[in-house]
């Protein structure tokens, strides 16, 4: 018998937080419908996963080698920090970690 | 536009190498040509985000320098012919956004391999095309900045998430292009815009420098209106690359070879198989009649045509849809306004801590496909169903990979249409995210097997809109497609008398 979850707003809600989206009530509302139904087509791959049935992870498989260990030039400190939305002093500045002062 | 450069940018790829190498235009007259269509041409299209005039520009300069010094003779067959690269694709000095609100205005510090290996051919880069936000769509209405419009009709979309590319390449903007195909795109954009998109082997072309989607499905490949132009490039970008783990060590096949060889339209000895399971409910009739006669041509031209089936095929897209957004979720982590890109900070009120910025960040950087999918990838990955979806997904794959060996030992090429559909109207499937997954029911399998596939222009449906004809060769063998995609191809433009794109209107050439 396939299993089926049902997305509820409670656990829509924890995967916004999982995932680190503040998802808006109204998103929230509408990703509850939309994913029951995406749900109820995908979880036919149930059917047909036996136990005698190997998974695949990447479809060419190669024998996993080390590049040379040869010097290269990386990207200089300025290049890395260039993108940044704030930096000071050669650092990239982050909000604070905790949630407390 | 004049008449002369009206016919120049309508040229193959090869044909205008060709004049380049005979000196009868210089590559700095091709991309001005170019660049003059796109002025034309955007306000109709929007293909782009970007274009590079200046560097484009520079690079043919240097180009034409090196060919009247004499030392171009050992660069490939398209040097000096400019390209389109879908915004997902990272270009030092370019600004690269991968349509998303939370990449906008970044400037990325280094190119990809393929932007490498388009630099040392002498190969001009015109721009950046548009996708759906991060390539996660079917029409490339999910890009955050603009809508590109089908050169067939306007009114319609060019497919996606490569619509950007494959609409450059259709409306004459741009000869040849870039894409990235994950789940169909590349080939299904190029199925509704009438042009040539390939997706080669898993790893037979570097992904080092392509934005991170699905890892183990991405694959960069070319965009073209000949399947020689698509072989030529597919040479220029593919073979081993040490910065991509999964980059196959071994060179690219003659492709260009196979290519030359099926426009000779021979097939004898070929066995071509039809693959049962892409065809019958949910593919338009106008498809399907372009579909069998291409078939009727692969067999007039002496190949033989056997009935193959590939019966999981039937779960692919849902297995991809498990696969992909759990490698989406865990790839697209990295947008946390630390390093690069947008930052918004927390509302007042809420503590302006690390996790609230990136929560605040994503909520406002991401659009909604995107978000609907990380959400469901973290939840696929999440205790509880772990087993139950990705476990089975990846055995589904397993499945799919048999599946195409068992046809493989029946049939040295597999067929089916490029598409379903021919190009559907703006917001006909925005708000059914799974009549929007369909779109690219016919393509994702050769993703979960890693197979190369291609589509090529088979005609207009009745509807007046092109149709995609798909081939997939077995893995590392990209050469065996190529040989009958051209000789498909060469019957077809007999049949034509010319190439298919010659019935599009084009008002943006002045005509």
């Amino acid at each position: 018998m396939d299993v089926m979850p049902t997305f509820t707003r409670e656990e829509i809600e924890h995967l916004g937080d999982l995932a680190r989206i503040a998802l808006t009530d109204e998103e929230i509302e509408r990703l509850k419908g939309e994913l029951n139904v995406i749900a109820e087509s995908i979880t036919k791959v149930q059917e047909v996963a036996g136990d005698d049935v190997p998974a695949t992870a990447n479809p060419i498989p190669l024998e996993a080698y080390l590049r040379p260990d040869e010097a290269e030039e990386p990207l200089t400190q300025a290049e890395a920090l260039a993108g940044a939305p704030a930096t000071e002093a050669g650092m990239f500045v982050a909000p604070r970690i905790l949630g407390e002062e | 536009m004049s008449a002369a450069k009206s016919e120049l940018v309508k040229l193959s790829a090869a044909e205008m190498a060709a004049k380049i190498r005979a000196k009868e235009v210089s590559s700095r007259e091709l991309v001005q040509a170019q660049l003059d269509v796109i002025d034309a041409a955007e306000p109709s299209i929007d293909a782009f985000l970007h274009v590079s005039r200046e560097e484009a520009l520079q690079q043919a300069d240097a180009f034409d320098e090196r060919l009247a010094a004499g030392e171009a003779d050992g660069l490939p067959e398209l040097a000096g012919v400019p390209v389109a690269v879908k915004d997902m694709i990272v270009t030092k000095g370019i600004p690269t956004t991968a349509a998303s609100k939370i990449l906008e205005g970044w400037v990325p510090p280094y190119d990809a391999t393929v932007i490498e290996r388009l630099k040392a051919a002498g190969m001009p880069i015109l721009g950046k095309t548009n996708l759906d936000e991060f390539a996660q769509g079917s029409s490339t209405e999910h890009s955050a900045f603009k809508t590109t419009k089908n050169p067939w009709d306007t009114r319609r979309v060019p497919g996606g998430s490569g619509g950007g590319s494959a609409a450059a390449v259709g409306a004459f903007e741009a000869p040849l292009a870039l894409g990235t195909d994950t789940g169909g795109s590349i080939r299904q954009p190029s199925a509704l815009t009438g042009t040539v998109g390939v997706k080669p082997t898993y790893g037979g072309v570097s992904r080092y420098g392509a934005i991170a989607m699905a890892s183990s499905l991405d694959q960069i490949g070319p965009v073209s209106r000949s399947v020689l132009d698509a072989a030529l490039l597919q040479e220029v970008i593919g073979g081993h690359d040490k910065r991509d783990s999964t980059s196959i060590p071994k060179p690219v096949p003659p492709l260009a070879q196979a290519a030359r060889e099926g426009m000779k339209m021979d097939l004898k000895g070929m066995k071509v198989g039809l693959v049962k399971e892409l065809g019958g409910k949910g593919y338009q009739p106008g498809v399907e009649a372009r579909f069998n006669e291409g078939v009727k041509l692969l067999q007039d031209m002496g190949a033989e045509v056997v009935e193959v089936s590939c019966p999981h095929f039937a779960y692919a897209l849902a297995a991809y849809y498990i696969i992909m957004p759990s490698e989406v979720s865990s790839n697209l982590a990295r947008y946390d306004g630390m390093r690069y890109g947008l930052r918004v900070m927390p509302p007042e009120g809420t503590p302006q801590t690390a996790a609230n910025m990136m929560a605040a960040t994503r909520e406002a950087g991401f659009g909604d496909e995107v978000k609907r999918r990380i959400i469901l990838g973290i939840y696929a990955l999440s205790a509880g169903y772990y087993d139950a979806w990705y476990g089975s997904a990846q055995k589904v794959r397993t499945l799919i990979i048999r599946d195409f060996e068992e046809a493989f030992k029946q049939a040295d090429v597999l067929v089916s249409p490029g598409s379903p559909t021919t190009a559907f109207k703006f917001g006909d499937r925005m708000d059914d995210p799974l009549a929007m997954y369909l779109s690219d029911v016919a393509n994702i399998p050769a993703n979960m097997a890693g197979t190369p596939a291609m589509s090529i222009p088979a005609g207009l449906s009745d509807d007046g809109l092109p149709v995609g004809f798909q081939f997939f060769a077995p893995q590392m063998r990209d050469e065996v497609m190529y040989k009958p995609a051209a000789a498909l191809e060469a019957a077809l433009q007999a049949q034509w008398g010319g190439p298919m794109h010659k019935d599009l209107k084009t008002p943006w050439l002045g005509e």
